[in-house]
């Protein structure tokens, strides 16, 4: 054998054994991966009678502080007008159509940038799809917010606890100085639950579920209507779909 | 040598700073006795682990929880008497340790370590003021 040949050989030993430790890792016990998305009805949710029950529900769930300065706002779910979600859609609708409040969130994006920037990976997308936030390992340094296209994320400028009116126990604060953002109530989700503002919503305009079950709300939704996603061209692959009126 | 009285006087000066803290403690009652901490009040007398390995480790335990819970999403861990339990410290571990004051504070309050987990995490009596 020629020395070309025995490393041709090393390296494709090499290739070999990546390759089969990758295939024996992923083939213990799970079952096939969750992908969570979400699914709004715009033409459900286009009552326009200042109905917030789903941002009330997100918010107090998870002890979200309600700052009425605009520069310390923090949100985890709120509404836009529909000409300033969708700027190239919707050019000749009528104003009350490029007016209409559209509700607005992280999209746990497939490609998220925010993950992709964070020096810490104190944001990281989980196998199911969920972009999470650690606030243990927050440095606070608001990378993610300017890499985020969609303005999701909120930095908590101030001690939040004087601004939240009433603390649920059953779920931690976050301390000045971290980002947060939706997090798809992932720890409603490990209990079987959903998410609280699709559970919440009155007129039942939001699903959320599993696009890796074609049984899913979500993925019944999605074959048989047409969607939007924000900012498509981006590359993100949002899983946050708007179904217009 | 020179000087020997001036010597002398600072050589037992600078001995008396380094006693003090020790003749302090002995004259101050029940400044050398550990603290004392309060048993959850809803009788619950086994903890996750056994008491000796609990005051070793639980910062240990807490980190491999949370480094379990929030990064890989795993929450059951089994205990090394083979009981199960639900990794969290807001529902587990304060599920039973409920006042702050009476338990965490007594031993971070007399030892020089003071966790940042209260920034955040809240307890059912007294979670809005917790610092």
């Amino acid at each position: 054998m020629t020395r070309r040949e025995f490393l041709e050989f090393l390296a494709l030993s090499g290739f070999g054994l990546v390759l089969a430790g990758k295939s024996t890792a992923s083939a213990v016990g799970r079952g096939p991966a969750k992908k969570w998305a979400m699914v709004v009805d715009l033409d459900r949710c286009a009552k326009d009678d200042g109905c917030v029950d789903c941002i009330a529900a997100c918010h107090r769930v998870h002890n979200v502080p309600n700052i009425s300065d605009p520069r310390h706002q923090v949100k985890w779910i709120w509404t836009t007008p529909f000409g300033r979600l969708f700027p190239e859609q919707g050019r000749y609708g009528e104003r009350q159509i490029r007016e209409q409040k559209v509700l607005t969130l992280c999209n746990h994006c497939e490609n998220p940038p925010c993950v992709a920037v964070c020096p810490t990976k104190a944001t990281f997308r989980r196998d199911d799809g969920i972009v999470m936030m650690d606030y243990h390992r927050c440095i606070g340094c608001r990378y993610c917010m300017a890499a985020c296209p969609y303005g999701a994320r909120s930095f908590n400028w101030v001690d939040p606890r004087p601004y939240i009116q009433t603390i649920d126990k059953g779920y931690p604060t976050r301390t000045r100085g971290v980002v947060e953002k939706c997090n798809f109530c992932e720890e409603r989700l490990a209990k079987g639950l959903a998410p609280a503002c699709v559970e919440s919503c009155r007129e039942k305009a939001l699903a959320f579920g599993d696009l890796n079950d074609p049984d899913s709300a979500v993925s019944r939704s999605l074959r048989s209507h047409f969607a939007l996603q924000r900012k498509a061209e981006l590359g993100t692959a949002p899983k946050v779909f708007y179904l217009p009126a | 040598m020179y000087d020997k009285p001036l010597i002398f006087f600072i050589i037992i000066v600078v001995l008396a700073i380094v006693v003090s803290p020790f003749i302090y403690w002995r004259a101050t009652p029940g400044a050398s006795l550990p603290p004392k901490l309060e048993l959850p009040p809803g009788g619950e007398k086994r903890c996750v682990e056994p008491v000796e390995f609990m005051r070793k480790h639980h910062v240990d335990l807490l980190d491999q929880w949370r480094q379990s819970v929030v990064r890989e999403g795993r929450v059951k861990y089994a205990a090394s008497d083979g009981r199960e339990y639900t990794m969290s410290l807001t529902n587990t571990c304060i599920g039973c340790h409920s006042n702050k004051a009476k338990f965490c504070d007594r031993c971070h309050d007399y030892v020089p370590v003071k966790p940042r987990c209260w920034d955040c995490h809240t307890f059912p009596d007294k979670g809005d003021t917790a610092k």
